[in-house]
């Protein structure tokens, strides 16, 4: 999956769970703070992430996760970490 | 002419199906227009109960399902919401009885019993919850007990893992309700049923001194409070448990 299209997708799975506009998912907004996310709605993004992506985000990761460019980033690592074993 | 109680279009899972509360429950809902999708250890006991549903009225089907599998109950949600599309009730009924004096009560029995019930019905919600978290709708109701509110010496397995489904109810109450699913324990007090049918006379007598209404209750007793509790008439009750018990506890 090229980058833009993670980063897009992630927008977009943002967008429709928690009912934000688009122009408010900047790369360093904040899921509670800024977003105004609780704990069920993270929950939910990471279901939601793990079923598009095809991947697994372990709970420790979940803390580090923080905002929307920081799960882009994790993702993408994910996806690479894949791609090379798979190679 | 409009019913009471609507549940037309409703995809309603119900746990436990093969006889029963259970079965009774799925022909309820059913004949309240509800599409069944019904999972028992019993498959043979579902498939035959889903045919004979599916033969005069909305689609319904079995699956061979042990609620206390992880991966079984995984796959399980999985071919539900291929083959109805969507899940709009649950009904955590399975369970199971394994009855001895606490002192004398084996690991087996106790981990058995509370598996089955408060295991099952925690991984039963997991799995359902999310497609009606997805649709911000979604009605749950789980088999409690009196016994799990007032204790009842023989079944300490049984009596804490329904007083643990009670706990559950009110948590998932609380962490869904934001998202329009209601969550709701009913508590039956003596039904006669195959699992009261294995009592001793002389505890049935004893039984029916402590209710007031004077009679055992019956499956259809306990299936209407269920499909209520279902449907959109109890649209704003979540967190509870309703006693269908003749009494017995007040
Ligand atoms: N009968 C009563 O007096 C009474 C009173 C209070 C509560 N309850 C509760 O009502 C529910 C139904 O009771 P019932 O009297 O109809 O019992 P039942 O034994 O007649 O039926 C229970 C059904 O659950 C199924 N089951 C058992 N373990 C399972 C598992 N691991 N996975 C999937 N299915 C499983 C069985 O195969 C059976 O078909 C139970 O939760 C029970 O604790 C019953």
């Amino acid at each position: 999956m090229a980058e833009e299209n993670v980063k897009e997708k992630v927008v977009d799975i943002i967008c429709k769970l928690l009912e934000v506009p688009r122009e408010k998912v900047t790369m360093e907004a904040r899921y509670a703070e800024d977003l105004g996310a609780d704990s069920l709605d993270t929950a939910e993004l990471v279901l939601e992430f793990e079923d598009v992506f095809k991947i697994s985000v372990p709970e420790d990761a979940e803390g580090r996760i923080r905002t929307v460019g920081e799960t882009v980033k994790f993702i993408e690592e994910e996806l690479a970490k894949k791609k090379a074993m798979a190679s | 002419m409009e019913t009471f109680l609507d549940l037309g279009g409703r995809v309603a899972v119900v746990t436990g199906g093969a006889r029963g509360i259970g079965a009774e429950i799925c022909r309820l809902l059913h004949s309240l227009g509800a599409c069944i999708a019904t999972m028992d250890l019993n498959r043979e006991g579902v498939e035959a109960l889903a045919a004979e549903l599916s033969a005069k009225g909305p689609k319904a089907a079995g699956y061979g399902v042990n609620v206390a599998d992880p991966a079984q109950v995984e796959a399980a949600a999985e071919a539900v919401l291929k083959d109805f599309g969507k899940v709009d009730v649950l009904v955590n009924n399975a369970g199971i009885t394994r009855d001895n004096v606490l002192i004398r009560m084996t690991d087996e029995a106790w981990d058995l019993v509370l598996n089955v019930h408060l295991k099952g019905t925690f991984l039963m919600t997991r799995a359902f919850a999310r497609p009606m978290l997805r649709a911000r709708k979604g009605a749950i109701v789980n088999m409690a007990s009196v016994v799990g509110i007032m204790g009842n010496a023989g079944q300490a397995n049984y009596s804490a893992a329904k007083g643990g489904i009670i706990a559950l109810t009110k948590t998932s109450a609380k962490e869904f309700a934001g998202r329009g699913i209601r969550v709701n324990a009913v508590a039956p007090g003596y039904i006669a049923t195959d699992m009261t049918a294995a009592m001793s006379q002389e505890a049935r007598d004893a039984m029916l001194k402590v209710v007031p209404l004077g009679r055992p209750g019956t499956v259809s007793d306990v299936a209407s409070a269920v499909a209520f509790l279902a449907s959109d008439r109890a649209g704003y009750i979540t967190g509870q448990v309703l006693q269908v018990c003749g009494g017995m506890l007040m």
